[in-house]
């Protein structure tokens, strides 16, 4: 699987992504600086990662948005790599519109870090073809900014195209249906406030993670042979 | 040299976002026990000193592809009356 994990001024999940991705897919992915204008080649898949690109000035993910390199994965996307957008690179992934909808303060106010249950809602996009639908799984959450908002209609068309990947299974941030990640239309890319590169070895307390990773391998395999 | 003109940008939540800055605003103002506060509402302010010769276009461009996320927010545009020469 030929991979790139973009790396903006502030992430801070990026080299995780990076050993999940080696880890599980046995290959080591790029590494994109975000002032790069182009990709030099053709990925399977593009990680967005987490942190807190330029500072969260503005609204968490906006700059970052607009920053050259995502002119790029905006094109990638539209031709059908892979995008994985991971808690800030979930907030960067909306704001970019190549998902629905938008991510706001916590109900609750507070920074949420911790272990939190979800329900699997899609168990046959690329991402999630590993998981069984309603599975409950544990993978950690850590963000500011996790309130999913999206207009009922909006909400509606993502329920009824099964859109949703995870729900929580409790309450976590004030989210909207308790939306945890969602797929664009094609199915292409996706957007989750859960980190599941923070759960792929049991040193880190759970390995829930590890089946977004052997989904896309395991896709990509199925459609290269 | 052209006019500049200062602007003022008020980017603002729509009505039915929840407003969970404005809730806790609202709560710690209750706290210092002022009272008769029905409701409040968090906001930005932008300010900007621009060339005359940028369009009220432009202006409406700059709002929606960065300055305020059309999903969940709006924004109204004040021009300062006080534009001076540059």
């Amino acid at each position: 699987m030929k991979s790139a994990v973009i790396t903006f001024p502030g992430s801070n999940c990026d080299r995780d992504m990076a050993v999940a991705i080696e880890k599980i897919s046995g290959q080591s992915p790029a590494r994109v600086w975000h002032g790069d204008t182009s990709l030099s080649e053709n990925y399977d898949l593009i990680a967005v990662p987490g942190g807190f690109s330029y500072g969260d000035y503005l609204r968490s993910g906006a700059m970052a948005a607009r920053s050259p390199i995502m002119q790029s994965v905006v094109k990638a996307a539209e031709s059908g790599t892979a995008i994985l957008g991971v808690c800030n690179g979930f907030q960067i992934l909306t704001e970019a519109l190549l998902l629905p909808g938008a991510l706001m303060r916590n109900s609750g106010i507070d920074f949420v870090c911790r272990e939190v249950p979800l329900i699997v809602e899609n168990d046959s996009s690329r991402f999630t073809s590993a998981y069984e639908k309603g599975e409950k799984i544990i993978i950690p959450v850590a963000h500011h900014d996790g309130n999913y908002f999206a207009s009922e209609d909006e909400l509606d068309r993502l329920e009824g195209e099964g859109r949703v990947a995870f729900r929580y299974a409790e309450s976590v941030n004030g989210s909207a249906r308790d939306i945890a990640g969602i797929l664009n239309a094609k199915g292409n890319v996706l957007g989750m406030m859960p980190h599941p590169e923070r759960h792929v070895e049991n040193l880190q307390g759970g390995t829930d993670g590890v089946r977004i990773f052997e989904s896309l391998t395991k896709t990509l395999l199925e459609t290269a042979g | 040299m052209g006019i500049s003109m200062k602007i003022r940008i008020f980017v603002t939540l729509k009505n039915g976002v929840l407003d969970p800055q404005g809730k806790a605003i609202h709560h710690a103002l209750d706290g210092l026990g002022f009272s008769g506060v029905n409701d409040v509402r968090s906001g930005r302010l932008i300010e900007m000193d621009v060339e005359d010769n940028v369009s009220d276009d432009d202006i409406d461009a700059m709002c929606k592809k960065l300055l305020a996320n059309m999903v969940i927010e709006n924004y109204r545009v004040e021009k300062l009356p006080e534009s001076v020469p540059a």
